[in-house]
């Protein structure tokens, strides 16, 4: 495969752009496959488990692109597994960690829907990336139409479920418009179309389609608009820090090995 | 370099016959090349080139089927090279007739929109999906009202 050749500030900027993607797949992938074994129901125990086999599988492809575009000899184990735990730029949305099933649900929710207005937003500037999210975005399908049915589900439950999931979104809201804080250099981006549209307006089509699906449900979020350098966080969650424990632990077990 | 030794160059269609032996792991009744995996043969001096197309980005089984082709193109007695890439997606749609008739032949309902799925075992079309997702990411799990049997269903993408 040829990679087109990039001007060193788009390939700067598309490096941004890619962190951010394959880390957010990376987290809630990993975090999602905690329910593996514990999950409400059965179904939902090998739902949960398949989505996140997905995003794992989206965050290995995603991070390989990066090791290609950085050339630094990390590959895409190096990128996923051997960073401190402040250098991830995964949004803040998934500094919170899985929760209760609400809490889930409302996540999912809110990262699917904006993950869908980021991806509906890669140009074909870069072959690599356009032919991988054109993959990506059908496997996708599924997981809004998992989460859809499952916010329809608890909204219009009475009491308990609607009560967790209502106080869920809101605790998440103001974390989750950094999935769509746009990447450093977005100019470039724009420019060379590997974005075919900024993030502000992937964010205003995706604060539409949120209201669209929660407000014959009776919910209202107050979503704004994340600023740019919102992924860089000089101290992580400690939900984050555990997770990063986790997902770390076999990698650091033996320095090198290959699994 | 005396072309005494070498072995003849096989043409495109005697791979793809052999390929036509390499089974999906997770559904061993159907060829990866029924799958509609397989993108491009191209046979020269250097050896064979395969190119696959991944039916999910993470599917798991992708090493497993690389070993499996150069192992089956072996006899042959050329270098062989495996490659994956996404220039083109995969769909469900690229399961040729064979294909479909091998999945429902061992109970797993071919790729078709909901409103269409049939239950492989008695055809009836009285049926619900009990999940989105199922023990493979290309399987979702369905029930028939009609013979009432759990089945899977190979998901439309």
């Amino acid at each position: 495969m040829t990679a087109v050749r990039l001007a060193p500030a788009t390939s700067t900027a598309l490096a941004d752009l890619l962190f951010g993607m394959a880390d957010d797949e990376f987290v809630i992938g990993f975090s999602d496959s905690e329910w593996t074994g514990i999950a409400p129901i059965l179904e939902e125990d090998v739902a949960m488990s398949s989505i996140a086999q997905d995003e794992l599988g989206h965050a290995k492809a995603l991070y390989e692109l990066l090791a290609g575009v950085l050339d630094d000899g990390r590959d895409a184990d190096a990128l996923a597994y051997d960073r401190e735990p402040e250098a991830y730029r995964h949004a803040r949305l998934l500094d919170h960690g899985r929760g209760d099933w609400a809490m889930t649900i409302a996540r999912r929710f809110l990262y699917d829907t904006a993950d869908a207005a980021r991806l509906a937003s890669i140009g074909d500037g870069w072959p690599p990336l356009a032919e991988l999210v054109a993959k990506i975005r059908r496997e996708e399908r599924y997981h809004l139409m998992h989460v859809l049915a499952w916010v329809d589900r608890l909204a219009r439950a009475d009491g308990e479920a609607r009560s967790r999931f209502v106080a869920a979104l809101e605790a998440l809201a103001p974390d989750a418009p950094t999935i769509l804080a746009a990447p450093d250099g977005e100019a470039a981006l724009l420019e060379s179309g590997i974005l075919a549209r900024s993030m502000p307006s992937a964010f205003a089509a995706w604060r539409g389609e949120v209201a669209r699906v929660l407000g014959p449900l009776g919910i209202t979020i107050a979503l704004e608009p994340a600023a740019g350098a919102s992924r860089h966080r000089p101290a992580p969650s400690t939900d984050f820090r555990w997770l990063w424990g986790e997902f770390t632990s076999v990698r650091r077990s033996d320095t090198g090995a290959t699994w | 370099m005396s072309p005494a030794v070498a072995p003849r160059i096989p043409d495109e269609d005697a791979v793809r016959e052999v390929l036509r032996g390499v089974a999906d792991p997770e559904i061993p009744a159907i060829s990866i090349v029924d799958l509609g995996m397989v993108e491009r043969v191209e046979v020269g001096p250097d050896g064979i080139e395969v190119e696959l197309l991944p039916t999910f980005v993470g599917c798991p089984a992708q090493d497993f089927i690389r070993e499996a082709v150069i192992e089956a193109l072996a006899p042959l007695g050329h270098r062989t090279v495996v490659g994956y890439n996404f220039r083109r997606p995969w769909t469900s749609d690229r399961i040729t007739a064979t294909g479909r008739a091998n999945l429902a032949a061992i109970g797993f309902a071919p790729p078709a929109e909901p409103a269409d799925v049939r239950c492989p075992r008695c055809g009836s079309g009285q049926v619900i999906r009990d999940s989105f997702f199922g023990p493979t990411q290309c399987r979702s799990l369905w029930y028939c009202r009609g013979c009432h049997q759990p089945f899977e269903a190979f998901k439309p993408i």
